[in-house]
C-alpha cells in the first residue's frame, strides 16, 4: 500500500508541478471516493485481523499432551525445570517434533520469554502463571532473550534453545544426576507442609481430595465455577480464601512467605499428576508446523 | 503586498516591549509561543544527545561505552524528555498558541493568563527533570513499569513521576485554553465549516489531553505513593496487580500518541494546499476523521499489552479497535494525495516536508498495522521493530510536520524569511539521515533484536551500524535549522504578509503581527483554503 | 470550570477504576475495611458537605441579587463547614493511626483479623484497602483545601464588593468546584464505608 501512495505522490508530483500559466483545477472533494477509500481499507484490515486472530488463537492454546517445562525467571537469569526433574539454567534442551508447553512465573519483576526463530513471546509475571508453547521442528540452537525490561542486566538475561533428536534428548535426560521428577519433589514438599493433614486422598477430610481435581471444574462458595489450573493451585496455595471451594471452610492457612517459587512449581506438578493426563507420547498428529 | 522598506521598524508584538520582564510576564499568546519554542528546543537537544550517546553505544555488540546502568537512564530519560517535553508540547504549544487566535481572528486564547501558568508549569517541570537527570536520573523505561518502578528500581523514580505529573497539567491547561477559544472566540462569519484543518486538528487534540491526562497524573500519583509509602498496589508481592499498571497508564499513553501526531496533521492539511495552489480535497472528511481519531484513540490502549498476560478475548477485541482506529488516518493520506492531483506543486522546504511527512508516516502506520495482527504482533513487540514504528510516526511524522510547520510559519512569526536552499538542503539531510536511521530497525526488530539492550548477539551489529551512520546525519539535519533560523532572525530577507500566497486569517494582518493580532476584527465571507480567488505569490521564494 | 472539572473526573475516575477493580477481588478485605471506618463521623462528614455545597449555592445567588452581606455570611459559613469537614477528617485518620491501619511499615490489621476469623483475612489485601482509602480521601481533602483557599479569595473580595449582579462570575464558578468536590466525596462515602458493612458470613 505503501508502494502506491509513493508512487502516487511521485507521479502527482511530477506531473503537477508548477508550470507558468497553468492553473490548478480546484476540485471540492468526492463522497463516493471517500466511502471507498474507507471501506475498501477496512475490508482488508478485517482480514489481516482475522489472520493474525487465528494465528494468536492457536499460539495462545496449548496443545493437550505436551511436555511441560516450568519456568521461573529472576533478575537475571532464566531457571527452567523439566517435568523428570532435570534443571537448566539460561539453557532449555527439547526433543525435536515434540509440543513443549512452557509454565512460566517470575521472582520479581515482570520478564519476557521470547524465541524469536520460533516466533513465541509472552510476558513472565510475578504472582501469576503465564503460558506459551511450541514445537520445534529443525534440531539447532536458537536464541533466547528476554523481551521485557527488567533492570540493569535485562541485555545479559539472554540463552539458548537446544533442540535435539529424540535419541539424544533421551539421553541427555538420563544424564547428570536429577533428584527425582518435579512431581516426586512436589509429592516431597506436600508431605513436609503437612498438606495431607487436611487433603486426605481416603476419607472427606477438612480440605478437598486432590485426585483428579487438577483440569477440572471446581465450584466455589459464592456460585462462581472455574476450571482448576496452575494459577488456581498456585493462588489456593498462597492466598487460599481467594477462592474457596463449596462446603468447605476457609481455614486452609496462608503458604505466602513460606514456599519458594521453585516450591509452588513442584507442588503443581504433583498436583497435576494427580489427575490423568492424556499421554501423546508420539507426535504422530500431523499438525500444521509451528515455524 | 507591503514592501520591504515599510515593514521594518512597524509596531509588533516582538518589539513592542523590550527587556526580560517584558517576556516573563507576558499574556500574548505569541511570546508565549516563543518561550515554549526555547523550552522545546532545549528539551529536543537533551533528547537528542541521549540518543546519539544510545545509538553510540550500539555501535557494538558489546557494551563498552557506558555501563549497563547508565545505558538504561540514557533510554529511559530519552524517551521521557521526548515525549512529555519535546513532542507533547511542540506544536500545540508553540504553533498551535501562535496560531489559533490568529486563525479564527481572535485577539488572544481565551484565557491569556492561564496560557503563561501552562508555560511555567512547563519550566518547572523541566527543571525537576533536569535536576532528576544530574542527581543520577531515572532507568525505568519510559514506561514505569511495576513491579520495577515501584519497588527494584533504586534510580530516582519519584523526582521523575512528580516532574512528569506537572508537565501534564500544563498540558491539560493548554488543551482547556484551546477548547474554549476555539468555541467562543471565532471571528464573524467563521462557522465550523470554514476553520483551517489546523484549528480541527488542535481541536481533536485538546480533547485528548483533557481526557487522558488526568487519567495519567493519577497513575503517577499511585506509582509515587507507592514507591514512597510501600505500599501495594501494583506490587504483586503485597496483594497488588502489575496488570492494573500497565492498563491505567496505557489508557493514557496510547492517545497520547495521537496527541502527538494530530497536530502535525494539522499542519499538513494548511501546507499541502498552499503549495498546490488548490482547496483541500474531502474537507469535511479530513475535519471529522481528526475527531474519530481522538475518540478511537481511547479505546485500543491494550494493543500494548498483546504478550503481558491479558484474555485471549479481550485482546481480539482490542486488535479489531485498532484496525478501526487506523482508517480515519488512512483516510487523510488518501486526501492529501488527492488533493496533489491536478493542482499546480511547487517545491519549497514546507512541501518537502509535508511530502516526508506523508510518506514515512504511511510506512510508519501500515508498521502499525503489522503491529495490530496479533499473530505478528507476537513475534516483534518489544523488539526494534515497534522502536522503527513509533520513531517512524513520531519523528518521521510528527517533527517532519512540526519542521514543515515552522518553515512555513517562520515569516509570520519573525517576520523574516529563512533561506530556501539552505531549507531545502536541510530537509533532504532530514528525510536521508531519517530513513537510515529508522529502516534498519525494522530488520532488526523482524530478526528478533529485543529493545532496550545494552549490548546484543554479533549477527545484529550490521544493521546497527548503519542505523548509527543514519543518526549522525539526522543529527546534522536538525542542527542546521537551528542555525539558519536564528541567522535568519538577522539576516534573513524581510518577509511580507503573505509571502507564499496562503489561505488563512493568520497570512491578512503583517508579519510579524502587532499584540493584538488585527487592526480591525475580520469579518469571513468565504470558504477555507480559497485558492481559487488568491493569486499566485509575486514572489516564489527563490534560492538565495 | 466545566471542562477543567471533567478532567478532574478523568483524575479521580483512575483510581476509582483501581477501586472498583481490587473491591470485586479482595471482596472480604474490603467489607471487613468499611466496617472499620466510623459510619457516625463518616456520615456527619457528608451532612457537614452538603450543607456547606447548600451555602455555596445560597451564596452565588445572593451574588446574583447583590446582598453583599449575605453573600460574605454564607461563605464564611461555607468555610466553616469545609474546616469542620477537614477537621472531622483528621480525627478519623487519626483513629486510624492509632489502630495501625495506616500502609507502612507499622500497618498491622490483626485486629480485623481476629474480629473476622471467618473472612480469613490476608493483611496485604486489606493494606490495599487502605492504601486507597488514604489516597483517595487524601486527594479529596487536598482538593478541600483548595477549595478553602479559593473561597477565602472570594470571601476577601466579596467583602471588598467586587461582586454584582453585573459580574458575579468568580463566585460562580468557585461554586461549581465546590459542588464537584462535594460530588466526589458523595461517591467517595458509599464506596469506601457504605457497601456491605456486613460482611459475609
Amino acid at each position: 500500500m505503501s508502494a502506491a501512495i509513493f508512487t502516487m505522490i511521485l507521479i502527482f508530483a511530477m506531473r503537477y508541478r508548477r508550470r507558468a500559466g497553468v492553473q490548478a483545477e480546484q476540485i471540492e472533494g468526492s463522497t463516493a471516493l471517500e466511502i471507498t477509500w474507507s471501506v475498501v481499507p477496512l475490508g482488508i484490515f478485517m482480514v489481516i485481523f482475522a489472520w493474525g486472530a487465528v494465528i494468536y488463537f492457536q499460539e495462545r492454546t496449548p496443545p493437550r499432551g505436551a511436555n511441560e517445562v516450568y519456568v521461573v525467571a529472576k533478575q537475571w537469569m532464566w531457571k527452567l525445570e523439566h517435568e523428570e526433574g532435570q534443571r537448566e539454567i539460561n539453557e532449555l534442551h527439547v526433543p525435536v517434533g515434540r509440543d513443549v508447553k512452557l509454565i512460566m512465573t517470575s521472582q520479581d519483576v515482570i520478564h519476557s520469554f521470547y524465541i524469536p526463530a520460533f516466533r513465541i513471546k509472552q510476558d513472565v509475571l510475578p504472582g501469576r502463571y503465564t503460558t506459551a508453547w511450541f514445537r520445534a521442528t529443525k534440531p539447532g540452537v536458537y536464541h533466547l532473550f528476554c523481551a521485557e525490561y527488567c533492570g540493569t542486566q535485562h541485555s545479559g538475561m539472554i540463552g539458548q534453545i537446544v533442540v535435539m533428536e529424540p535419541a539424544q534428548y533421551q539421553a541427555w535426560l538420563s544424564g547428570g544426576t536429577p533428584s527425582g521428577s518435579l512431581a516426586q519433589n512436589g509429592e516431597t514438599i506436600f508431605q513436609q507442609l503437612g498438606c495431607p493433614t487436611c487433603h486426605r486422598s481416603d476419607v472427606q477430610g477438612r480440605g478437598p481430595n486432590l485426585q483428579g481435581v487438577f483440569g477440572k471444574p471446581v465450584l466455589l462458595e459464592d456460585g462462581r465455577t472455574l476450571v482448576a489450573d496452575e494459577n488456581y493451585v498456585r493462588e489456593s496455595i498462597l492466598s487460599p480464601s481467594a477462592k474457596v471451594v463449596k462446603g468447605f471452610k476457609p481455614i486452609m492457612p496462608v503458604f505466602q512467605g513460606l514456599v519458594s517459587e521453585e516450591q509452588l512449581t513442584a507442588l503443581v506438578a504433583y498436583i497435576k499428576s494427580l489427575s490423568p493426563v492424556p499421554n501423546s507420547a508420539s507426535a504422530a498428529k500431523p499438525q500444521e508446523s509451528k515455524d | 503586498m507591503a514592501t520591504a522598506a515599510i515593514t521594518a521598524e512597524r509596531e509588533n508584538y516582538l518589539n513592542k516591549e523590550y527587556g526580560i520582564r517584558s517576556w516573563l510576564l507576558t499574556t500574548d499568546h505569541k511570546r508565549i509561543a516563543l518561550l515554549y519554542l526555547m523550552g522545546i528546543t532545549f528539551f529536543f537537544f537533551i533528547g537528542g544527545f541521549f540518543a546519539l550517546l544510545i545509538r553510540l553505544e550500539l555501535l557494538t555488540p558489546a557494551g563498552d561505552l557506558v555501563q549497563a546502568d547508565t545505558y538504561n537512564k540514557l533510554f529511559s530519560m530519552h524517551g521521557q524528555v521526548m515525549v512529555f517535553f519535546f513532542l507533547i508540547p511542540s506544536i500545540p504549544a508553540v504553533l498551535g498558541n501562535f496560531l489559533v487566535p490568529l486563525m479564527i481572528g481572535a485577539k488572544d486564547l481565551a484565557f491569556p493568563r492561564i496560557n503563561l501558568l501552562s508555560w511555567y508549569l512547563y519550566i518547572i517541570a523541566g527543571l525537576i527533570y533536569i535536576h532528576c537527570i544530574v542527581t543520577g536520573g531515572v532507568d525505568t523505561g519510559w514506561t514505569f513499569y511495576t513491579p520495577l518502578s515501584t519497588a527494584f528500581s533504586n534510580t530516582k523514580v519519584i523526582e521523575a513521576g512528580l516532574s512528569i505529573f506537572v508537565a501534564g497539567f500544563s498540558s491539560i491547561l493548554t488543551g482547556l485554553n484551546f477548547v474554549v477559544t476555539i468555541h467562543r472566540m471565532r471571528a464573524p462569519g467563521l462557522t465550523w465549516s470554514r476553520l483551517p484543518l489546523f484549528i480541527w486538528a488542535h481541536y481533536a487534540t485538546s480533547i485528548i489531553q483533557l481526557l487522558g491526562t488526568p487519567v495519567l497524573a493519577i497513575t503517577l500519583v499511585l506509582v509515587v505513593f507507592e514507591r514512597a509509602f510501600h505500599l501495594g498496589i501494583f506490587d504483586p508481592t503485597r496483594g497488588g496487580d502489575p496488570l492494573l499498571f500497565q492498563h491505567l497508564f496505557w489508557f493514557y499513553s496510547h492517545p497520547a500518541v495521537y496527541i502527538m501526531i494530530l497536530p502535525s496533521m494539522g499542519v499538513v492539511a494548511e501546507i499541502v494546499p498552499c503549495f498546490c495552489r488548490k482547496r483541500i480535497f474531502g474537507y469535511h472528511a479530513v475535519a471529522l476523521s481528526s475527531i474519530a481519531i481522538a475518540v478511537f484513540g481511547f479505546l485500543v490502549w491494550a494493543h500494548h499489552m498483546f504478550v503481558a498476560g491479558i484474555s485471549l478475548y479481550s485482546a481480539m477485541i482490542f486488535s479489531i479497535l485498532s484496525y478501526l482506529v487506523a482508517v480515519p488516518s488512512a483516510i487523510k493520506v488518501f486526501n492529501w494525495t488527492a488533493t496533489m492531483y491536478k493542482g499546480s506543486i511547487s517545491f519549497s522546504t514546507p512541501m518537502l516536508y509535508a511530502f516526508g511527512f506523508i510518506g514515512l508516516f504511511t510506512m510508519g502506520g501500515l508498521t502499525g498495522l503489522f503491529l495490530a495482527a496479533l499473530g505478528i504482533d507476537v513475534h516483534v513487540t518489544d523488539t526494534y521493530f515497534v522502536i522503527a514504528h513509533f520513531h517512524y510516526i513520531m519523528v518521521g511524522g510528527a517533527v517532519m510536520g512540526y519542521l514543515g510547520g515552522m518553515h512555513f510559519w517562520w515569516p509570520k512569526i519573525s517576520g523574516r524569511m529563512y533561506p530556501e536552499g539552505w531549507g531545502r538542503l536541510a530537509a533532504l539531510i532530514v528525510f536521508l539521515g531519517f530513513n537510515l536511521t529508522f529502516f534498519p530497525q525494522f530488520i532488526l526488530g523482524y530478526m528478533g533484536m529485543p529493545r532496550r539492550y545494552w549490548q546484543y548477539p554479533p549477527e545484529f551489529q550490521v544493521l546497527n551500524v548503519l542505523s548509527t551512520a543514519g543518526s549522525t546525519i539526522l543529527a546534522v539535519g536538525y542542527i542546521l535549522p537551528m542555525i539558519y533560523f536564528l541567522w535568519s532572525m538577522r539576516y534573513g530577507k524581510i518577509a511580507s504578509d503573505n509571502p507564499w500566497g496562503a489561505a488563512g486569517l493568520e497570512w491578512k494582518t503583517t508579519s510579524p503581527p502587532p499584540t493584538f493580532n488585527f487592526e480591525e476584527e475580520p469579518v469571513v465571507t468565504w470558504e477555507a483554503y480559497n485558492y481559487d480567488e488568491i493569486p499566485e505569490p509575486a514572489e516564489v521564494p527563490v534560492e538565495q | 470550570m466545566w471542562l477543567f472539572l471533567g478532567t478532574e473526573i478523568m483524575f479521580f475516575g483512575g483510581m476509582f477504576c483501581a477501586y472498583l477493580i481490587y473491591r470485586i477481588w479482595y471482596y472480604n478485605e474490603f467489607a471487613a475495611g468499611s466496617r472499620s471506618l466510623d459510619i457516625y463521623l463518616g456520615t456527619t462528614n457528608t451532612i457537614v458537605l452538603i450543607c456547606s455545597s447548600l451555602t455555596v449555592a445560597m451564596s452565588v445567588r445572593a451574588a446574583q441579587m447583590g446582598k453583599r452581606g449575605l453573600v460574605v455570611i454564607l461563605l464564611i459559613l461555607t468555610l466553616i463547614f469545609g474546616l469542620a469537614f477537614l477537621g472531622i477528617k483528621g480525627v478519623e485518620w487519626y483513629d486510624k493511626y492509632k489502630e495501625h491501619h495506616i500502609p507502612g511499615s507499622s500497618f498491622d490489621a490483626s485486629d480485623l483479623v481476629r474480629d473476622y476469623p471467618q473472612l480469613h483475612i490476608d493483611q496485604s489485601h486489606e493494606q490495599i484497602y487502605f492504601s486507597l482509602y488514604f489516597a483517595m480521601t487524601g486527594l479529596h481533602a487536598l482538593h478541600m483545601i483548595i477549595g478553602i483557599g479559593i473561597f477565602t479569595y472570594l470571601l476577601y473580595h466579596s467583602w471588598k464588593g467586587l461582586y454584582t449582579p453585573a459580574y458575579n462570575t468568580p463566585v460562580e464558578i468557585g461554586g461549581l468546584y465546590w459542588h464537584f468536590v462535594d460530588i466526589i466525596w458523595i461517591y467517595l462515602f458509599p464506596l469506601l464505608y457504605l457497601i456491605d458493612r456486613k460482611p459475609l458470613r
